[in-house]
C-alpha cells in the first residue's frame, strides 16, 4: 500500500492501482452522504479535484494521487457512501487509475511513513 | 481552545469522548462516538441529550408578570401579556426596519418572564432589554444555571420516570419539576420536531442529572452537528443564516408567532420596533419568502448556495440559508429565500453547485412531521 499526504491509500492491482480514502480521513471526516466520482477513461494530472465528498459537515476533495487514466469507478460507493464509512479500505474504494508514469508511485508515502504523519 | 468558555457539563463531555469545537465562544460537543448520523437517527427514534447551556437564561421581573410582559412587547411582537401561567411561546426581537435581532423562547413564570435567548446573542439582547426596561422592570441573567435539552419519543418516559408530572405537561407547559432531589425549570419544548423537555438546572447539579438521564438505556449525548441536521429537517430556523437583522418575520414565514392582538386591528396592535415594516408585510405580502428546498439527487447544497429560476438565468433568485444531508429524509435538504414569485411548492429552481446549475423543488416545512404532545 501507498498513502499520499492527502489521505489517500493504492493499492496495486497489476499495473493499475485502487484508490481510497484512509480509516483517518474517514473518522475525521464523520459520515459521508454525497460522493460524485470521475469519468471511467477520464485523463487526469496529480493533484487535479477529481472527487467531491460530502460529509454530514462540509464538502471537500480528493485529488488524484498520480497522473494518469481513470478505469474504473466504484458506482456502489456513490449510490451508498457511508461504504467509505464501514468499510474504507474494501468496498468503500473510489476509483482505479492506471499511472501514465508509474515512478511517480514511487514518491508517495509507505504505511510507516503514513502511520508517522497522522500520529 | 483559549479564551472559549466551557458549560458546567464540560468535563462530562470529554468523559464521553465528545469532539469539542468553538461554538458562539464556547468550547461545545459537536459530536459523541456515535457520529452526527447515529445521534440524529437515535434522536428521533428514542431520546437525546443535548446541553445547551450556552444558551442564555434571563429573568425579566417587575412589579408583577404584567409589567415585565408589557415592557417585553415593545421589543418583541409577540402576545407576551396573554401568555397563560406557566406556558411558553417563542418570539423574536425586532429592528426599526422590522428585521429580527433574534428569536427567543418566552415562559411566563408566574411573577416573572423567563426568556431563552441565543448564545451569539445574548449580550445584545440584554443589553437591549436594560436599556428599554430598566430600572422599572429588572433584566437579570442566570449565569449560575445549565441548560439541558432531552428530545425524541422516549423523552416522555425517562424524565417521568424522575418525577410524574412531567407526563402531565403539554407542548409549551413550563413547570419546577423535583430532579433528582433538584428544583429544575422544565419545559415541554424543543428544537429538533421531537417530544421533549427542555430543563434548566443549578449548574453545580447539572452534571448529576445529566448523568441521571444519560443512565436510562435510551438516551444518548448528541452534539451540536446533529442537532443542527434535526432543527433543519424541523424547518426551524437558525438566527444569523435562516433569520437576521435583515428579514422581516414575515418573509421568514414567522408570522403564525405575531398574534393577532399586536396586529392591524387588534388592541394591542404594533408599539414593537419596526412595526409599520412588519404590519404592512403581513397586509400586503413580501417580496421573498423562506421556503424548503429539496436539491434532486444526493449532492447537499448548503448556506450560500445561489438559487436561480432556470439553467441559464444570469440574476439569482435567492439562496440557500441553511442546507444539508438529512439523515431521517435520507437525502439532502435547506432552507433558503427565493423570490415570492417562485415560493410556490412544488415549484423547480436550480441551485448552482460547483459551477453546475442543479435542479432543487420547493419543498412544505417541516420536512419531518412535528411529534409534539400538544
Amino acid at each position: 500500500m501507498k498513502y499520499t499526504e492527502e489521505h489517500e491509500w493504492l493499492r496495486a492491482d497489476g499495473d493499475i492501482y485502487v484508490v481510497g480514502i484512509t480509516e483517518h480521513a474517514t473518522t475525521q471526516l464523520g459520515d459521508l452522504v454525497f460522493v460524485e466520482l470521475p469519468e471511467v477513461g477520464a485523463t487526469v494530472s496529480k493533484d487535479d479535484e477529481i472527487v467531491v465528498i460530502e460529509s454530514v459537515k462540509a464538502a471537500s476533495d480528493i485529488m488524484a494521487p498520480v497522473d494518469g487514466e481513470i478505469t474504473d469507478v466504484n458506482s456502489a460507493l456513490a449510490d451508498d457512501p457511508s461504504l467509505a464509512n464501514s468499510d474504507p479500505l474494501g468496498e468503500g474504494w473510489f476509483f482505479k487509475i492506471k499511472p501514465s508514469d508509474p515512478s511517480q508511485i514511487d514518491g508517495l508515502m509507505d504505511e510507516a511513513a503514513y502511520t508517522a504523519l497522522i500520529s | 481552545m483559549t479564551n472559549l468558555r466551557q458549560t458546567p457539563l464540560h468535563a462530562l463531555h470529554l468523559s464521553l469522548g465528545a469532539k469539542m469545537v468553538p461554538f458562539a465562544g464556547y468550547e461545545m460537543p459537536v459530536q459523541y462516538s456515535l457520529g452526527v448520523m447515529k445521534e440524529h437517527l437515535h434522536t428521533r427514534a428514542k431520546a437525546g441529550l443535548f446541553d445547551v447551556s450556552h444558551m442564555g437564561q434571563v429573568i425579566i421581573c417587575g412589579d408583577s408578570y404584567e409589567a415585565a410582559a408589557r415592557g417585553l412587547e415593545e421589543l418583541i411582537p409577540v402576545d407576551i401579556l396573554g401568555l397563560a401561567l406557566n406556558r411558553q411561546r417563542y418570539g423574536f426581537f425586532t429592528n426599526a426596519a422590522g428585521g429580527i435581532e433574534d428569536d427567543l423562547m418566552l415562559a411566563n413564570r408566574g411573577d416573572h418572564v423567563f426568556a431563552v435567548v441565543n448564545a451569539a446573542r445574548k449580550e445584545a439582547d440584554i443589553a437591549a432589554m436594560k436599556a428599554a426596561l430598566e430600572p422599572q422592570v429588572t433584566v437579570t441573567e442566570l449565569t449560575d444555571r445549565a441548560l439541558l435539552a432531552l428530545q425524541g419519543p422516549s423523552a416522555e418516559r425517562v424524565v417521568s420516570a424522575m418525577d410524574r408530572r412531567a407526563r402531565d405537561m403539554a407542548f409549551m407547559d413550563v413547570a419546577t419539576l423535583d430532579l433528582n432531589g433538584v428544583d429544575a425549570w422544565v419545559s415541554r419544548s424543543g428544537y429538533t420536531g421531537e417530544d421533549g423537555y427542555e430543563i434548566s438546572v443549578p449548574a453545580d447539579d447539572a452534571e448529576a442529572i445529566a448523568r441521571a438521564l444519560l443512565d436510562h438505556p435510551d438516551v444518548e449525548p448528541i452534539g451540536l452537528g446533529a442537532r443542527d441536521s434535526l432543527r433543519l429537517e424541523a424547518g426551524l430556523c437558525l438566527y444569523g443564516h435562516d433569520i437576521d437583522e435583515t428579514t422581516s418575520p414575515v418573509e421568514a414565514g414567522l408570522t403564525w408567532a405575531i398574534q393577532k392582538v399586536r396586529r392591524v386591528g387588534g388592541d394591542r396592535a404594533g408599539g414593537f420596533r419596526g412595526a409599520d415594516r412588519i404590519l404592512d408585510d403581513i397586509e400586503n405580502g413580501v417580496s421573498r419568502k423562506r421556503v424548503g428546498l429539496v436539491p434532486e439527487g444526493r449532492a447537499p447544497m448548503r448556506e450560500g448556495v445561489p438559487l436561480f429560476a432556470t439553467e441559464d438565468d444570469e440574476e439569482p433568485i435567492g439562496a440557500v440559508t441553511s442546507g444539508g444531508f438529512g439523515p431521517t429524509v435520507g437525502g439532502p435538504v435547506a432552507m433558503g429565500y427565493v423570490s415570492a414569485d417562485h415560493a410556490t411548492q412544488g415549484t423547480t429552481i436550480f441551485g448552482e453547485l460547483r459551477g453546475k446549475r442543479m435542479p432543487v423543488m420547493v419543498a412544505k416545512l417541516p420536512f419531518v412531521s412535528a411529534n409534539f404532545k400538544r
